[in-house]
């Protein structure tokens, strides 16, 4: 047997089931400590205004408030940023929209914060305000941070756009836009900060990027990173929503400790969380594309502008993701593409499983069907004929070296779901009915990893302890995904032993060195490598202590079942553990520190092309829907969605992937909208924000397909955002096949199927 | 504000309490009992996370007034797992993969167990009616029905 295949590719339980079943599991929330304080925030009271004055002195006077701070207690640097540090933590000079806070304060219980905070008078000077982002890039619109109001341009320019208009047929113009939407883990943001004797600021939280919330608090505090320690808590759902909003929260807590010397726990409610933390983009988008008879795509010419909101934060990483992908999974001999991101003063936007994917998916799948219906070809055989394959370059000009398995994608799903039969007999069957069905499909290509927007670089530790148990450290965070499971069991197959003797440390920045976010899908194919390149490093060590042993040379040998063997004489063996015991006795050391470097890829701004990312992944899925056209309201009744993950390291937990991220979906295609209306959230709970329930999600088929990458552990690529990124489109096309309707804003909610548009509620006051 | 006088039975174990009258169950749970497997996730009993067992039926623990408990019976996550060995509900969770990040989970298990408590054949739209009141933003939930599912029709067979 081949050692590893005892734990790979096998659908093994969580390592982290047990105590998330019990209820055990320490979530940020859960921590209490003795003294510790409780802090709530005084927000804005405008999206856009000048702080004149900040009176604290009666909620000082508060009987159990322990400390009130301001911007002007903030030891260090005032702002932090990924790429522009532009994010405040406490505001200082202005107020840019209405998460932002303006004091802080932690006293003996929540509701004795609650009500300094009320006690708290801030004068404003209030300024002028823009809520969407194509007002914003105007000249003259309201200046939100010094030098104006873009935050990135990107482009892709490939061919000649106007040669390939000339040479069309057709050119068909359309505009799509999309929503915010709030990621919603049901875990809403906390931490508890504290010192150490020796001067260290400790933040648990419910942290998904350890390293990022290190630098940002690192900075704001004054103190070196060395004595600044991040440690995740358990963490209760993040899909990339848990940085740059948690940094905030670190820095407010560390504060308050630092001028209390007590811990600090600071939670935020639901409507903390959703007025506050970053969202998804809303994008406008247009395209214009040119197109033969027979449905050759002849050029695109691509222009969108994503609303950044407040502050900078990934928007300038998000809309260079949709760039790179704008035109689709497709073969489009000219390209021109423009993304703009641009401050506004909504709730800033960042990421957000699917990164600048889900927006654009939805308008150029949505555009696929139009072409399609313009030329009276059946939508899957128009995407089956322009899909990218094997060898073929990318709208930035790269050439694909792996297998491109977007055809095998749309294959697996239409012949799955009966598309051809349910595509001629809906119509026909629906005709008399007031309730229509409808299928319909998108798909995608999505470079994995961080690609060029970054150095995408990350390290592991495993080591084997005298008794034979071993432990593994990463950088990376487990958030619900799988990721202790997944590298559990490439440490174990390695090792040759079971699951039940790794243990996954708890993340930590103070024990591992910065291995990169927990982003991008990149965890099984970076952090993987890098766990698999340790546990060979402490293999290699026991493989040259059983090796005289065993009168073999330590190439011949193989570990599997807790034994070392020869691999072509396996009687010829020693146990695990004893192969442990004579490296010991022999003066080894039994862990290994391993790094793992992506392959090259690079981007030229200027130019707008490049080799964007090392590999890609493909992935399709099909959407059945039922609309009752007298009340709006859309039914998903199935979804089949195939995707190729390159190789499935645990099956169930690839599948757990697939059903959350199509839930995810039908909640971005047809529930759930943040609406703002002039910078104030509407929809501050989870009774007016809706996400799908287990009665909105209906049948869902997962279908894994495996062409093993030469880049990932074993083959392996990833999954977890493309899986989201798709039904936006599926559902949007399969709601026009069932009624006719193209509607061309998400989410299709009741009122966008009975009427075409949204209803606008009545403006509310400014809170 | 003055407290109140509360006696209340949590997994099988008595507890007399002082307590503010405007408690919530949640936070009598949580912060004076510090069975910290029962959650918050919304305050306004629309995300099921803080689900508990309140003499048989399932409640949102977050809209539950403590004093109103006064000799009531309450089950939370952690009065499940008996002498170490988990409920069937709790391992069919881990044999399903219908556990991810966890939060609902404490939630989802005890809607799930006064559903069979009282429904020993539900259909599938039954469980899914039972956990309607639970979110999970990670699952999709197919894994959770199949888990719930595949207790009941254990139970079921005679």
């Amino acid at each position: 047997m081949d050692p590893v295949t005892s734990t790979i590719g096998k659908s093994l339980p969580r390592v982290d089931a047990r105590e998330k079943v019990k209820g055990t599991a320490m979530y940020a929330g859960d921590i209490y400590m003795d003294g510790m304080l409780f802090a709530r925030v005084k927000r804005a009271e405008h999206p856009h205004a000048r702080i004149t004055s900040i009176n604290t002195s009666k909620a000082r006077r508060l009987k159990g408030v322990a400390a009130v701070a301001t911007a002007k207690d903030i030891p260090g640097e005032k702002t932090f940023g990924a790429v522009i540090q532009d994010n405040k933590p406490i505001a200082d000079d202005k107020v840019r929209y209405l998460g932002d806070a303006v004091a802080i304060v932690a006293a003996e219980s929540e509701a004795i914060a609650e009500k300094a905070v009320s006690l708290i008078d801030v004068g404003y000077e209030v300024l002028p305000a823009v809520f969407d982002p194509r007002e914003a890039l105007k000249p003259g619109a309201p200046e939100i941070h010094e030098g104006g109001n873009l935050i990135a341009h990107h482009m892709t320019r490939k061919g000649d756009v106007e040669a390939g208009f000339n040479e069309s047929d057709i050119i068909i113009k359309r505009s799509y836009t999309t929503q915010m939407v709030e990621h919603s883990y049901i875990e809403p943001e906390c931490v508890v900060a504290y010192f150490q004797p020796d001067g260290t600021l400790v933040v648990k939280g419910s942290h998904q990027n350890i390293y990022s919330i290190r630098s940002a608090v690192s900075r704001f505090m004054g103190l070196p990173l060395s004595k600044v320690r991040i440690i995740q808590a358990c963490l209760g759902g993040s899909f990339g929503g848990k940085d740059d909003c948690m940094s905030v929260l670190g820095c407010r807590a560390g504060l308050l400790s630092l001028l209390t010397g007590r811990p600090v726990k600071l939670t935020n409610s639901r409507e903390d969380s959703i007025i506050e933390s970053y969202k998804r983009h809303p994008y406008f988008l247009k395209y214009k594309v040119g197109v033969k008879k027979d449905g050759t795509i002849m050029a695109m010419e691509i222009e969108m502008t994503a609303d950044g909101g407040a502050y900078a934060c990934q928007t300038p990483f998000v809309t260079w993701r949709s760039v790179v992908h704008a035109t689709g999974p497709y073969r489009v001999a000219n390209v021109k593409t423009d993304v703009y991101g641009a401050y506004t003063n909504n709730t800033y936007t960042g990421a957000f499983r699917g990164f600048g994917s889900p927006q654009i998916t939805f308008a150029y799948e949505s555009l696929m069907d139009e072409i399609a219906g313009e030329l009276g070809i059946d939508p899957l055989d128009l995407r089956l004929s322009n899909a990218l394959r094997d060898g073929d370059i990318t709208a930035t000009g790269q050439e694909l070296d792996h297998t491109v398995s977007v055809s095998e994608a749309l294959k697996v799903t239409t012949e799955a779901a009966a598309w051809n039969e349910k595509r001629s007999s809906f119509p026909e069957n629906n005709a008399s009915r007031t309730k229509k069905r409808g299928i319909g499909l998108a798909c995608s290509y999505r470079g994995v990893a961080l690609g060029a927007e970054g150095v995408d670089a990350t390290g592991a530790i495993v080591r084997v302890h005298s008794d034979g148990s071993v432990d593994i450290s990463t950088g990376l965070v487990e958030m619900g995904q799988g990721l202790k499971t997944v590298f559990s069991q490439i440490a174990a197959g390695e090792l040759g032993v079971p699951i039940e003797r790794i243990h996954y440390l708890e993340t930590d920045t103070s024990t591992i060195t910065d291995g990169g976010p927990t982003v991008a899908s990149r965890s099984t194919i970076m952090g993987g490598a890098a766990v698999r390149k340790a546990a060979i490093g402490v293999r290699e060590k026991l493989f040259r202590a059983a090796a005289e042993k065993l009168g073999a040379s330590p190439q011949d040998l193989a570990a599997a079942d807790e034994r070392i063997f020869v691999r072509n004489d396996p009687d010829k063996a020693i146990g695990f553990l004893d192969a442990v015991t004579l490296a010991l006795d022999g003066g080894m050391h039994l862990s290994s520190f391993a790094w793992h470097n992506s392959p090259p890829i690079w981007w030229s701004e200027k130019e707008g092309r490049g080799a964007a990312y090392f590999t890609y992944v493909y992935g399709c899925q099909v959407a059945e829907v039922e609309v009752d056209i007298e009340t709006g309201k859309v039914d998903v009744i199935h979804v089949w969605a195939a995707h190729d993950v390159g190789k499935a390291l645990n099956p169930d937990a690839v599948n757990g992937q697939i059903y959350g991220g199509v839930a995810m979906g039908i909640g971005y295609a047809i529930l759930e909208e943040v609406e703002l209306v002039d910078g104030v959230t509407k929809t501050v709970n989870l009774d007016e924000y809706l996400i799908p329930t287990a009665m909105d999600v209906g049948m869902m088929d997962a279908f894994i397909l495996e062409n093993e990458d030469r880049c990932g552990p074993y083959g392996a690529k990833c999954i977890a955002e493309p899986t989201a990124e798709l039904c936006g489109g599926a559902i949007a096309n399969a709601i026009f096949h069932a009624t006719g309707k193209r509607l061309r804003e998400l989410p299709i909610n009741l009122e966008r199927v009975v009427l075409g548009h949204k209803l606008v509620k009545k403006k509310r006051r400014v809170r | 504000m003055k407290k109140i006088k509360l006696t209340i039975t949590v997994n099988g174990k008595k507890h007399t309490l002082r307590i503010a009258p405007n408690l919530r169950l949640l936070d009598l749970l949580r912060d004076e009992l510090r069975l910290t497997g029962t959650k918050e996730g919304c305050g306004i009993g629309e995300c099921g996370a803080c689900t508990v067992i309140l003499d048989g039926k399932a409640v949102n623990s977050c809209l539950v007034l403590a004093g109103r408990c006064d000799g009531s019976e309450i089950i939370t996550i952690e009065g499940l797992a008996r002498d170490g060995a988990l409920h069937p509900l709790q391992q069919s969770f881990i044999d399903h993969g219908a556990v991810q990040c966890g939060f609902c989970t404490p939630g989802m298990i005890l809607s799930a167990k006064a559903l069979l408590d009282e429904n020993q054949r539900p259909t599938e739209k039954d469980i899914r009616v039972a956990i309607a009141g639970n979110l999970c933003r990670c699952t999709g939930y197919k894994q959770i029905v199949q888990a719930i599912q595949t207790v009941a029709d254990r139970e079921k067979t005679p």
